[in-house]
C-alpha cells in the first residue's frame, strides 16, 4: 500500500459538535432579546451590539497575533461575550464605555488567564462589573422612549407597585437584553432544546431566588414574580450563569451553584444597597466554582455505597 | 414502561444498513494461515508442532500457557511452514505457529460428531469448552473456561448473553441472532447446565426487532430463558451497563461480573460453547463484518481463524475507494492498523474500512468545560478532571477522580466538541496505575 494509513486511539469517530457551534448556538439564542432590545430602544442599541462584540473580536485577534499564539476568533467566543456584554449595557451609553468593556473583558479577563477554557470569571460580566464600577452614573441611565425611569426593582425596592405584564413582555427600562422575559425564556428554552445548557442552575437560581424573596420580602406573589421577571434575572440565569468555563461542571455542584446564586442576588438585592445583584452574584459564584466542584463528585458507578 | 438500560451512554452514526441484510458467507483461505499463540487475555499458548509437522483440522496447535490462557486450534490442514513472530491487530508481534494449507480440509478423528449434552458432567463440559480454546469472542478474548469456573458456582443468578452489538457498523452477532439462533439457545443451555441456580437473558438492542422476535419465539417455552429487550445506545453491550440494565446490579472495576452473581458471554462465543460441545467443534471460525465506506461490497463473513485480512478485503471486492483508516473491531473501540498484513485473530469482530479519518480531521481546541463528558459517562465520573491530571500525570488525583472506573468505551471522546483525546490519555494513566499498584504488591 503506497498510502500510509491513519493510526489513532480508539474512538475513531467524533460528533459533530465543535466549540464553534455551540457558541453559535449560543449567539442564535439571544437573537429573540437582541431583537425586542433594538426594537425597543432603537438603532442606539444596534450600534451598542456592533461595537461591542468588534472591540471583543478585534481585541482577542490583536493580541493571540501580537503573542503569537493561534487564532481563535473564529470558535465565536468572542461574539458570545461580547454578545452578553452588549445586552447588559443602558441603550444611550456613549459608545467607547461598552467598547471599553469588550477590551477589559476579552485581555484582563479572558486572554491574560490563557484564553478560552482558563478564565475564572465569565469575561462579559467581570467587563460589566468593571463598567459598573468605573461609570457609575452612566452605566444605570437607563432611558425608555425617552423618558428616564427607574427600573421595577428599584421601584419595588421603594415601595411603590409595578407592571407584571409590562415586565414580561419587556416595556421596562432597562438594559438592552435584560428587558424581555418572553425573549429571553424563547432562548433559553432553545439552549434547551439543543442541550447545549442544562436547566440545573438556571432552575435553581430562579427558584431559590423567588423562596427567598417569599420568606426574606413580602409574601406576595406579585412581588416575588417582579423579582423573577426583573433585575436581568432570566437573562443572567439562562445565559451567564451557565457559562461552562466559569460553572461548575458536576450535576450536584450545578445544584449548589444555582442555590448559592440565588441566595447571594436574594441578599443583595433584599438586604444590600443596591436594587440589583445578579451580576455580583454569579461572579462572587464564579470564584467558588473549583471549591463546589471539589465537593460534588459524583460517585463512579458500582462505588454509590462508599 | 422504558426499555432496560443505563445512564449515559451516546448515539454515534450506526452504520449497520451497510451489512444488516448481508447473509453470512462462509470464506475459504487461499494463502498462509497465521495463528498468534496469543488472541486471548493471560498467558500465551506454547507450540505444539514444528516446522515442517503435517497438521489437520481441529488439531490443538498451541496449548494453554497457564489457566488463564486459552489452546489454539488448527482450521486448515497443511504443513507447518514456520514458527515465527507475527504482526497482530493491536501492533505488537506475537509468537505464531504458520501453516501452509493444502486445501485439503483434513480433518482429525471425530471432529463434528454430535454429543448429547445431558449425558456430560459439568466438569466434562469445562473440560470440552477449555479443549477447545474458547475465549470471549466479542473483543475482550477472556479464556471462557475460565469464567465457566467461579469460586461459588451456586451464587451464579444469571448468564447474560450479549446481543446487545452497540458498536457501530458490527452486524456479525445479529447476523448469527438472524440465521443460527437455536445454537444460542442450544448454547445457553449447556452453560445454564453448569448453574444450577442460573436464569438466561439474551440482552439484544431495539433496533433489532428481527432478533428479537425470532429469539423470543424460540425461548417461549424456555422456563429457564427470556429475552430482554434493551435500548439502543452505545456502550450498552458494555459488560457493565449489560448487567446493569439486564438485572439491576451494579459491577465496579475491583469486581468481577461473578460477584454479581452473573456470567456475561457474546454471542458468537455461545455459538462457540454449542459448537464445541454439541458437535465436536472447537473454536475454529469466527463471523467478521467487513465493511465501511471505502469497501466495494459490505459483507458477513465465516472466516477461518488464522486468515490473512487481505483476502477479506479482496473478497469483499476489494476497496472502492482508498481507505484512509482501517480498524479491526469496531470504530468505538477497535484498534487502528497501519498494516493490513495481519491473520483474523479469535477477538477479531470487523473489518471497518473508513475512507475519511475523523480523528484527523478533527483538531483538538482547548476545553471549554461544557461538561458533555460528564453526561455521558456510563461509570459516572468526571473525564474532564481526570484529562487535567492525565495532563499532570498526576496518578494519585487520577485515582482521586476514580479514573480506575473508566471502561475506556470513548463516549467522552466522542462528544467532546473540543475533540480532545480523553480516553487516549486515560487508557496510559490507567497502565500506569495498574503498574504502580503491581509494584508496590
Amino acid at each position: 500500500m503506497a498510502k500510509l494509513l491513519n493510526v489513532s486511539s480508539s474512538p475513531h469517530v467524533r460528533s459533530h459538535d465543535t466549540t464553534q457551534g455551540l457558541m453559535l448556538d449560543v449567539c442564535i439564542a439571544m437573537l429573540p432579546a437582541t431583537a425586542f432590545g433594538v426594537f425597543q430602544f432603537g438603532l442606539n442599541a444596534l450600534m451598542v451590539l456592533l461595537v461591542t462584540v468588534a472591540a471583543c473580536v478585534a481585541s482577542e485577534y490583536v493580541y493571540e497575533t501580537i503573542m503569537k499564539k493561534p487564532i481563535t476568533v473564529y470558535d465565536l467566543s468572542a461574539v458570545v461575550t461580547g454578545m452578553i456584554l452588549a445586552l447588559n449595557m443602558p441603550a444611550n451609553i456613549p459608545l467607547w464605555i461598552p467598547a471599553l468593556g469588550g477590551i477589559f473583558a476579552i485581555i484582563v479577563v479572558k486572554q491574560l488567564y490563557g484564553g478560552i477554557g482558563q478564565n475564572f470569571m465569565n469575561p462579559a460580566l467581570a467587563g460589566r462589573c468593571f463598567l459598573l464600577i468605573s461609570f457609575a452614573g452612566k452605566m444605570s441611565d437607563f432611558a425608555l422612549d425617552g423618558w428616564t425611569g427607574a427600573t421595577p426593582l428599584a421601584q419595588l425596592k421603594a415601595g411603590e407597585t409595578v407592571d407584571l405584564a409590562a415586565m414580561f413582555v419587556g416595556k421596562i427600562p432597562g438594559t438592552i437584553g435584560e428587558v424581555s422575559v418572553i425573549a429571553l425564556l424563547v432562548g433559553g428554552a432553545y439552549l434547551a432544546y439543543r442541550q447545549v445548557i442544562s436547566l440545573r442552575i438556571p432552575v435553581t437560581y430562579i427558584l431559590t431566588v423567588a423562596v427567598f424573596a417569599f420568606v426574606f420580602g413580602q409574601q406576595d406573589m406579585t412581588y416575588v414574580a417582579a423579582h423573577i421577571c426583573g433585575g436581568g434575572l432570566i437573562f443572567g440565569a439562562f445565559f451567564m450563569a451557565t457559562d461552562y468555563v466559569t460553572s461548575p461542571i458536576t450535576p450536584n455542584g450545578q445544584i449548589v451553584f444555582g442555590v448559592l446564586l440565588g441566595v447571594l442576588t436574594g441578599l443583595f438585592r433584599i438586604f444590600g444597597g443596591s436594587a440589583e445583584g445578579v451580576s455580583y452574584a454569579i461572579i462572587i459564584s464564579n470564584m467558588l466554582v473549583p471549591l463546589i466542584e471539589k465537593y460534588t463528585l459524583p460517585k463512579a458507578f458500582g462505588r454509590e455505597g462508599k | 414502561m422504558g426499555l432496560a438500560t443505563f445512564k449515559g451512554g451516546v448515539h454515534p452514526y450506526e452504520g449497520k444498513e451497510l451489512s444488516e441484510n448481508k447473509p453470512v458467507q462462509i470464506l475459504m483461505p487461499k494463502g498462509d494461515m497465521v495463528y498468534p499463540m496469543s488472541q486471548h487475555i493471560g498467558a500465551p499458548a506454547n507450540p505444539l508442532v514444528k516446522k515442517g509437522d503435517k497438521v489437520l483440522v481441529g488439531q490443538k496447535i498451541g496449548e494453554a500457557g497457564g489457566f488463564i490462557s486459552a489452546n489454539v486450534i488448527c482450521s486448515v490442514s497443511g504443513t507447518v511452514k514456520a514458527i515465527e513472530p507475527r504482526r497482530v491487530a493491536n501492533g505488537s508481534m506475537a509468537n505464531s505457529v504458520i501453516v501452509e494449507n493444502d486445501g485439503e480440509y483434513t480433518t482429525i478423528e471425530g471432529l463434528g460428531a454430535d454429543r448429547d449434552p445431558a449425558k456430560l458432567s459439568k466438569q466434562e463440559i469445562r473440560d470440552i469448552v477449555k479443549e477447545a480454546g474458547i475465549v470471549g469472542l466479542g473483543g475482550a478474548g477472556f479464556p471462557t473456561h475460565v469464567k465457566l469456573t467461579p469460586k461459588d458456582e451456586n451464587a451464579i443468578e444469571y448468564i447474560l448473553v450479549n446481543g446487545a452489538e452497540c458498536e457501530p457498523y458490527l452486524t456479525s452477532d445479529y447476523r448469527m441472532m438472524l440465521e443460527e439462533p437455536e445454537k444460542i439457545v442450544g448454547g445457553l443451555k449447556v452453560i445454564l447446565q453448569l448453574f444450577d441456580n442460573a436464569k438466561g437473558i439474551i440482552g439484544i438492542e431495539n433496533n433489532k426487532p428481527e432478533a428479537i422476535k425470532i429469539l423470543k419465539d424460540l425461548v417461549k417455552d424456555e422456563p429457564r430463558i427470556e429475552v430482554c429487550e434493551l435500548l439502543t445506545k452505545y456502550p450498552q453491550g458494555g459488560e457493565r451497563s449489560l448487567i446493569y440494565a439486564t438485572t439491576g446490579r451494579k459491577v465496579n472495576s475491583s469486581m468481577l461480573p461473578a460477584d454479581a452473581g452473573c456470567i456475561v458471554d457474546n454471542i458468537d462465543t455461545v455459538i462457540a460453547i454449542y459448537m464445541a460441545v454439541c458437535k465436536t467443534t472447537p473454536l475454529m471460525r469466527r463471523i467478521v463484518t467487513v465493511t465501511g465506506d471505502a469497501i466495494a461490497d459490505p459483507v458477513n463473513f465465516n472466516v477461518k481463524i488464522g486468515t490473512a485480512f487481505p483476502e477479506l478485503v479482496e473478497a469483499a471486492g476489494g476497496f472502492k475507494t482508498e481507505p484512509e483508516k482501517l480498524i479491526a473491531g469496531g470504530p468505538m473501540m477497535g484498534m487502528a492498523l497501519f498494516d493490513l498484513n495481519i491473520p483474523v485473530t479469535k477477538t477479531n469482530s470487523a473489518l471497518l474500512c473508513l475512507t475519511r479519518d475523523e480523528v484527523a480531521a478533527s483538531p483538538e481546541t482547548p476545553c471549554i468545560r461544557c461538561g458533555k463528558c460528564v453526561s455521558v459517562c456510563p461509570s459516572h465520573i468526571v473525564p474532564v478532571l481526570m484529562m487535567k491530571a492525565a495532563l499532570k500525570g498526576d496518578c494519585e488525583g487520577f485515582e482521586k477522580l476514580s479514573g480506575m472506573e473508566c471502561m475506556e468505551c470513548g463516549s467522552c471522546t466522542f462528544v467532546c466538541p473540543a475533540k480532545r483525546p480523553l480516553t487516549q490519555a486515560f487508557k496510559e494513566m490507567r497502565k500506569t496505575v495498574a503498574a504502580n499498584r503491581r509494584k508496590k504488591a
